[in-house]
């Protein structure tokens, strides 16, 4: 037995994935977003968590996946890693999970068209369901976030 | 006793003495005659011994001890300060401040000081046998000598006398105070100290035996006597004693010019008994010589001695991260005022307009406190400066006065913070670039000593500081080849330059002209560095010079970086905030008006030419361009001496703004500053005019 693992579980389209509790500081609905000008397309601008400014990140562009308008169930899950706060956008988050870290697999070479550096494993649930736990300090690289921004120059 | 409680303290305090002991002797290298200054100092290494011995900081200890002992004979006059001894001193103090950051930074305030204590005690020693064979026929102080003095020998040397008796003259009152403790006290050498410090509150100790070092290592009985000028009345003073607890006993005698003269030609056998006599001859007439109207003995103390006692300022040290979540909290409140002002003008009740506006004044009110309360005199950046210049002109081998004014100029603790760096560098620059040798001043006409002016003074929402010196100035043809030469400026451009614009050459990247690379100042990296630190800080830099006759920089600083006004304006559906600073004005005007000159967007202004900003463009506005407008708003923002006009769709008003950070994850956005949260909960964005004028 491994040591047990609280997770937040969101979807993005039809997969599922999973992000340590305490590196979620809260999740909100969809709240107004300030555009932040001249930045990637995927980072959608700043809004006013009770006073602090964060910034807000559509996790589907972060991942190239194609990017769909926002529904009811739409949620923004704000991060803290690292001094940094950020909120990432994602179709859905409605399940706290315990899981067991020795059922977290290393992941593939490609998973679902992200690349596996952003990925900290496979976690399987039973049941043929797999949840991807992301590795955030990568998802918030800002050096590759630089790199795109040159590519898209 | 748990010293960690203590430790914060001790390092406030030891910061406090180590920048009086260096303020003190600098003073005294320029008045090496004045020794109520050598008093002070002593104080404050006596002070600074006892605090770091208690906290069990030996090093710290045995070398205030070793400086102690030095300044004890110069006290006494039985030194006379040179420089050798001034640098020694000096090198001390630099040594005890290391000592004192290194606690600071957690470590145990260990150092190997054995070469400046082995200078000290140099010192000691060649003074030593001359001041006993000068003065053979006077007692030697205990104090001077360390040794153990029998109590029964309190004696008075020409030069304690000679104190007493001019101010007694100047209508201070002397007294002669011999203090029991009760002898089940266990700490007395602590019960000591308390009486020290009581009698240095009210006055200042000339002497006491034994002397103050037996005292403390407990080396007395458990009575001590102690000669004292003080303002304070003979009852008042002998009450303050005996309130300290576990004090047996403090009888105070004032003494006049007669007790004196016998106190301090008197045998040392008969020591004990003059007091008694003299005791005995000034107490009847008690009543007139003793109690001294505390209205006139203010005054007369003020100008014996600088009395610790009257700089008793009611101030408490706050937490810096709490003054710092007062101000959160403030800002919240400023938003909630804002959305509040914007409901009532909705809902248009007269008493809840009258409620609000109520609020809004007592806010405004409440938020010029809370922006005091961060608020720092300039002076705890410039204080390190007197030092820092004497020490470089020594180096450099030059004669240097620095003339320091409105060091009360105050400053947000933020802008202190940051500030003290470039300060550094543009003062070295003066010295070593600016400021010429002894030598070419003389040939140049000019008085030896060459003079810099350090000055700070507040101007509308900025505060200003000036580093001007009365050297060489700018050689311009020189700052052109070299630049030319650095690859700053090509000579095409060159020839373009004002006098002004290659002054400023000097700020740019990559330029240095000293011929030489000297520690002080000039790798290249120096000016282009503070201009940009500056900057950071939302301020900007200028230089003055003349050839030949001096430069003057000027540093211009936003009081506050917290709170600020602004302009909101919008763009299509988005709300911009451009801070008031840096608008010279608003307005409108008709497409006729803007000319196309070489492809620019330009329009005239105040008979002059100005470019013409798109904001939508810059910002990549998605639903407003200003191009299909007939009319369009402008606001006229400047850097420096520049101008521009810059496009918006809308005004929407004058505002107090809260400045927030985007956050770790969004630097560097180009064009804009920051952010800050409107009234309705909205982000808007800070634009940073300064990027919109190239």
């Amino acid at each position: 037995m491994g040591e047990e693992l609280k997770v937040i579980v969101f979807a993005l389209g039809t997969e599922e994935y999973g992000i340590e509790v305490d590196k979620v500081r809260t999740i909100e609905r969809m709240s107004p977003i300030t555009r932040v000008p001249k930045t990637a397309s995927f980072i959608k601008g700043v809004i006013n968590l009770r006073g602090v400014v964060v910034p807000v990140i559509d996790l589907r562009g972060r991942f190239q996946l194609t990017e769909t308008t926002p529904t009811e169930n739409s949620r923004i899950i704000v991060v803290a890693v690292a001094e940094m706060e950020v909120g990432f956008i994602v179709d859905s988050a409605n399940d706290v999970i315990d899981i067991d870290t020795d059922t977290i697999d290393l992941p593939p070479e490609i998973v679902g068209g992200i690349k596996a550096k952003y990925l900290r494993g496979i976690a399987k649930l039973g049941e043929g369901r797999l949840l991807i736990m992301l590795n955030l300090s990568e998802v918030l690289n800002k050096n590759e976030i630089i790199q795109l921004e040159q590519l898209e120059v | 006793m748990d010293m960690n409680a203590y430790l914060s303290m001790f390092i406030d305090e030891s910061n406090d003495h180590l920048q009086s002991l260096n303020e003190n002797l600098l003073q005294l290298e320029n008045e090496p005659e004045d020794l109520s200054i050598v008093q002070s100092i002593f104080r404050s290494a006596h002070t600074l011994k006892g605090m770091s011995a208690t906290m069990g900081f030996e090093d710290l200890a045995a070398l205030t001890h070793e400086m102690e002992n030095v300044l004890d004979l110069v006290r006494n006059g039985k030194l006379i300060m040179d420089s050798f001894i001034f640098d020694t001193l000096f090198k001390g103090l630099d040594a005890l401040e290391a000592m004192v950051q290194d606690i600071v930074g957690g470590g145990t305030g260990k150092a190997d000081v054995t070469a400046i204590v082995a200078s000290l005690q140099q010192i000691l020693k060649s003074d030593y046998s001359p001041a006993k064979a000068g003065q053979a026929d006077t007692a030697e102080p205990a104090s001077a000598t360390g040794a153990a003095t029998d109590s029964g020998s309190v004696l008075l040397d020409e030069f304690q006398a000679s104190i007493l008796l001019q101010s007694i003259e100047a209508g201070v009152q002397a007294y002669h105070i011999k203090v029991t403790i009760r002898d089940s006290c266990l700490l007395k050498a602590v019960r000591a100290y308390m009486v020290f410090e009581v009698l240095e509150k009210n006055g200042e100790v000339i002497k006491s035996d034994p002397s103050v070092q037996d005292i403390e290592q407990d080396k007395f009985d458990f009575t001590f006597s102690v000669f004292i000028i003080s303002g304070t009345a003979q009852e008042e003073l002998q009450n303050q004693i005996l309130n300290i607890s576990e004090i047996e006993d403090a009888a105070v005698t004032a003494l006049d010019e007669e007790s004196l003269s016998m106190l301090s030609a008197a045998p040392a056998a008969a020591a004990a008994e003059a007091i008694e006599a003299s005791a005995a001859a000034v107490e009847p007439p008690a009543d007139k010589p003793t109690i001294v109207p505390a209205k006139e003995a203010a005054p007369a103390r003020a100008q014996t001695s600088p009395a610790p006692a009257a700089n008793v300022s009611r101030t408490i040290r706050v937490d810096i991260d709490r003054l710092d979540t007062l101000m959160n909290l403030f800002s919240e409140l400023l938003i909630d005022r804002v959305r509040l002002e914007q409901l009532s003008s909705e809902i248009k009740r007269t008493d809840l307009t009258e409620t609000v506006e109520h609020m809004a004044r007592v806010s405004s009110d409440l938020q010029s406190i809370v922006l005091k309360l961060r608020m720092v005199p300039v002076d705890s950046v410039f204080n390190r400066f007197p030092r820092m210049i004497r020490d470089l002109a020594k180096s450099l081998d030059k004669k240097i006065d620095l003339v320091i004014t409105g060091a009360d100029t105050e400053l947000d603790r933020t802008v202190i913070d940051e500030i003290g760096d470039p300060l550094v560098h543009l003062l070295r620059n003066s010295v070593d670039h600016g400021l010429e040798t002894v030598e070419e001043r003389i040939a140049a006409g000019k008085p030896e000593v060459g003079t810099i002016y350090l000055r700070a003074y507040h101007s509308g929402n900025h505060v200003f500081i000036e580093v001007e010196e009365d050297g060489r100035g700018i050689n311009q043809e020189k700052v052109l080849k070299t630049a030319i030469k650095n690859g700053v400026v090509t000579e095409e451009q060159a020839k373009q330059l004002t006098s002004d614009e290659i002054n400023h050459l000097i700020f740019a990247p990559g330029f240095s002209t000293a011929d030489k690379i000297s520690d002080i100042s000039g790798r290249g990296v120096g000016l282009d560095v503070v201009k940009s630190k500056i900057t950071s800080l939302g301020g900007n830099v200028t230089l003055e010079s003349a050839f030949g006759k001096g430069s003057k920089f000027s540093v211009q600083l936003p009081l506050t970086l917290s709170i600020i006004s602004a302009m909101l304006i919008k763009l299509g559906s988005e709300k911009y905030a451009i801070p008031l600073s840096s608008i010279v004005e608003t307005g409108i005007i008709r497409k006729e008006q803007i000319k196309n000159i070489h492809g620019n967007r330009m329009i005239e202004f105040r008979s002059s030419i100005i470019p013409l900003v798109s904001l939508s463009k810059v910002l990549e506005s998605p639903d407003f361009n200003d191009e299909e407008e007939d009319e369009t708003e402008i606001v006229v923002v400047r850097k420096g001496e520049k101008w521009a006009a810059v496009t918006v769709d809308e005004f929407i008003g004058q505002s107090e703004i809260v400045l927030k950070s985007l956050g770790k994850y969004l630097t560097n956005i180009e064009a804009i500053s920051g952010a800050t949260i409107l009234g309705d909960g909205y982000v808007a964005l800070i634009i940073d005019p300064n990027a919109l004028i190239k």
